[in-house]
């Protein structure tokens, strides 16, 4: 089998979030960096289970500049294969999905990974967009995932339930939950994957459809109101009366 | 120019989502100066009511299979139709198939895209759009570079507004490209509103001690007619379904009212619940980190406090 995943790099989950440049850009002083959970965790390796199971390849991909190599060698570490960089800003959706496709076009692979969403844009958009420039099927939120040569079995998550569907040659998944247990790259893994190709890639020129004016930061809260645990009455009035939500 | 909606009608039925996102498709429209379009694929029992949301029009479009949701062949149809239409923005919600969507559609029309906006646009300066972002720690104003576009809208966003007239649906068939997705099975549970959507939810953590003791969860969220949630390790410990896990790596949520018992509040829980309006935590440590993200706050035993409350609720229901 031979599969890609596209791999994220994110602040770590307990980062402060603060902005510079006039609240135009995300201000990364002193924040740690990881790899996107979902990429990490359910997308690579469920990919990686897959090849262990019935031979084949995973090719990882980043767009994003060289200080990204890190979180493409903890990748390698874990047990993809290779790994491939396209040097560019993630400025947007667009750019990411145009350039991962792109080069995806010519490979052949029989599937494409993503997680489910990136922590900090938060925007689920990137899968379906590389299917869309591939003309092929996509599932999102997938839990679970069988192959059985040509047909894939998926259970996807939506509103209030599941679905499981079948897919029938190569496709984009986007992975959630329950695809895979987290992998923590041993010492071997991290000798090897100073070894294991890293192919960096010249960007394809694009425009940015998406720009990023300002952030501001939800407003604080304005401190706990303490009820007292004998008198469930008066919380149910201040959540009618005050709160006006019951 | 038009303003395209589409309305989700699982079970052939258009749920309260689907009347936010025609009413923010129409309020988008009149400030555009154009005619907003609602458009739903199948039937619905209620889709003349989208009229009151103020469409100008509501197509109904037969020829996909029913509940066989499959983003390849809805995202071909509604971009043929955003066409026919010259809608050059398109509307729809957050959900996981709207999400499966807004990518596919943004790459048809060469359109730019945001998914999860909290608000209408600003058009004051070209066209930009608010949205939750870093987990809900920051919310971030984008600005659409392009001529099409097209957004998703988060549940709870607004309010529908269905002051004006139902009016009649126009029947339209389209014809689907084949697929190579075929769902085989369905699983919801009926009757009860999916997380994404509830205005009303209670949570419970590892307080809980174990699943056995969710009852007085249970009928608290009946008495209140809320949604059931919980922490992350309560669902990887199989004590709830994993549906019903929010957070960061769980489903994310805003309410208008959410209630936690027995959860600490860390930062990774945090993210998926602190865009919601009004929070009540339960907690028997004072020193708990959920009480600095709350509204209101019981420092008490679950086990009492709980059972207390959903008296409350029941004796102001019946008042
Ligand atoms: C990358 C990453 C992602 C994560 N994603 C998520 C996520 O999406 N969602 C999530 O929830 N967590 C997530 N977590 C886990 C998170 O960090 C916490 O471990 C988890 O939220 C704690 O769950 P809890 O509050 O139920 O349990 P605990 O932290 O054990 O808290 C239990 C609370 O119950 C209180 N309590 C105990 N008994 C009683 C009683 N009788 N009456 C009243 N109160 C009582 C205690 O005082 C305590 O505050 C993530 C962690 C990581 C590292
Ligand atoms: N810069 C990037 N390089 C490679 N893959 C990415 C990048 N950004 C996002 N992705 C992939 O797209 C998924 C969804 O991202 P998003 O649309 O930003 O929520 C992520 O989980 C990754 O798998």
């Amino acid at each position: 089998m031979n599969l890609l995943v596209c791999i994220s790099k994110t602040p770590d989950t307990t980062a402060k979030i603060s902005f510079k440049a006039d609240d135009t850009e995300y201000n990364s002083d002193g924040v740690t960096f990881i790899l996107n959970p979902y990429d990490e965790w359910y997308a690579l390796v469920r990919a990686i289970e897959l090849t262990e199971q019935n031979g084949g390849n995973v090719t990882v991909i980043n767009v994003g500049p060289a200080t990204n190599d890190i979180i493409i060698r903890k990748a390698l570490a874990i047990g993809a294969n290779d790994a491939v960089r396209i040097d560019t800003d993630a400025s947007d959706a667009f750019t990411v999905a145009s350039n991962i496709a792109n080069y995806a076009k010519t490979k052949n692979f029989d599937i494409i990974f993503l997680g489910k969403e990136t922590i900090d844009y938060n925007g689920s958009e990137v899968g379906a967009m590389i299917a869309e420039l591939m003309d092929l099927p996509y599932v999102s939120y997938a839990s679970k995932l069988d192959v059985q040569s040509a047909l894939s079995t998926v259970t996807r998550e939506i509103e209030g339930g599941e679905e499981v569907c079948q897919v029938e040659g190569s496709f984009v998944l986007s992975a959630a939950k329950g695809m895979a247990e987290q992998r923590i790259p041993n010492m071997k893994g991290i000798m090897m994957a100073k070894n294991k190709p890293l192919e960096v890639i010249a960007p394809m020129s694009g425009d940015v459809r998406v720009s990023t004016q300002k952030f501001v930061l939800p407003p604080a809260k304005s401190g706990v109101k303490l009820i007292d645990a004998e008198n469930m009455d008066e919380l149910v009035r201040l959540l009618h009366e005050e709160a006006k939500v019951i | 120019m038009s303003v395209l909606i589409y309305i989700e009608n699982p079970n052939g039925h258009i749920k309260k989502s689907g009347f936010e996102v025609a009413t923010y498709g129409a309020k988008l429209a009149s400030s555009m100066g154009t005619n907003a379009i609602g458009l739903i694929l199948g039937s619905a029992t209620n889709a003349g009511d989208l009229g009151k949301c103020g469409l100008s029009k509501v197509l109904q479009a037969n020829g996909l299979p029913t509940n066989e949701f499959d983003a390849q062949s809805y995202s071909h149809v509604i971009a043929q139709i955003a066409k026919d239409h010259q809608a050059n923005v398109v509307i729809l919600s957050n959900t996981a198939n709207g999400k499966a969507l807004t990518g596919r559609l943004a790459i048809k029309m060469e359109a730019g895209s945001v998914s999860g906006a909290n608000a209408l646009p600003d058009l004051s300066d070209g066209f930009s759009v608010t949205k939750s972002v870093y987990s809900g720690k920051a919310i971030v104003k984008y600005k659409i570079n392009t001529k099409n576009k097209v957004i998703s809208v988060m549940g709870n966003s607004l309010q529908p507004d269905m002051s004006g007239q139902a009016i009649d649906v126009e029947q339209i068939t389209v014809t689907a490209p084949t697929t190579k997705l075929k769902v085989l099975e369905r699983k919801t549970s009926d009757g009860i509103v999916p997380l994404p959507e509830a205005e009303l939810v209670v949570s419970a953590g590892r307080g809980m001690k174990g699943p056995e003791n969710w009852g007085i969860i249970e009928e608290l969220a009946t008495a209140l007619g809320a949604t059931t949630a919980c922490s992350r390790p309560v669902a990887d410990a199989d004590w709830r379904p994993h549906h019903e896990h929010v957070g960061q790596t769980g489903v994310a949520i805003r309410p208008n009212l959410y209630i936690a018992a027995g959860i600490s509040g860390a930062i990774q829980h945090l993210a998926g619940v602190n865009n919601s309006k009004v929070i009540v935590v339960i907690n028997k440590d004072p020193e708990a980190p959920f009480f600095k993200a709350a509204d209101y706050g019981v420092v008490g035993d679950l086990f009492e406090v709980v059972p207390r409350l959903t008296a409350a609720v029941k004796k102001f229901k019946h008042a």
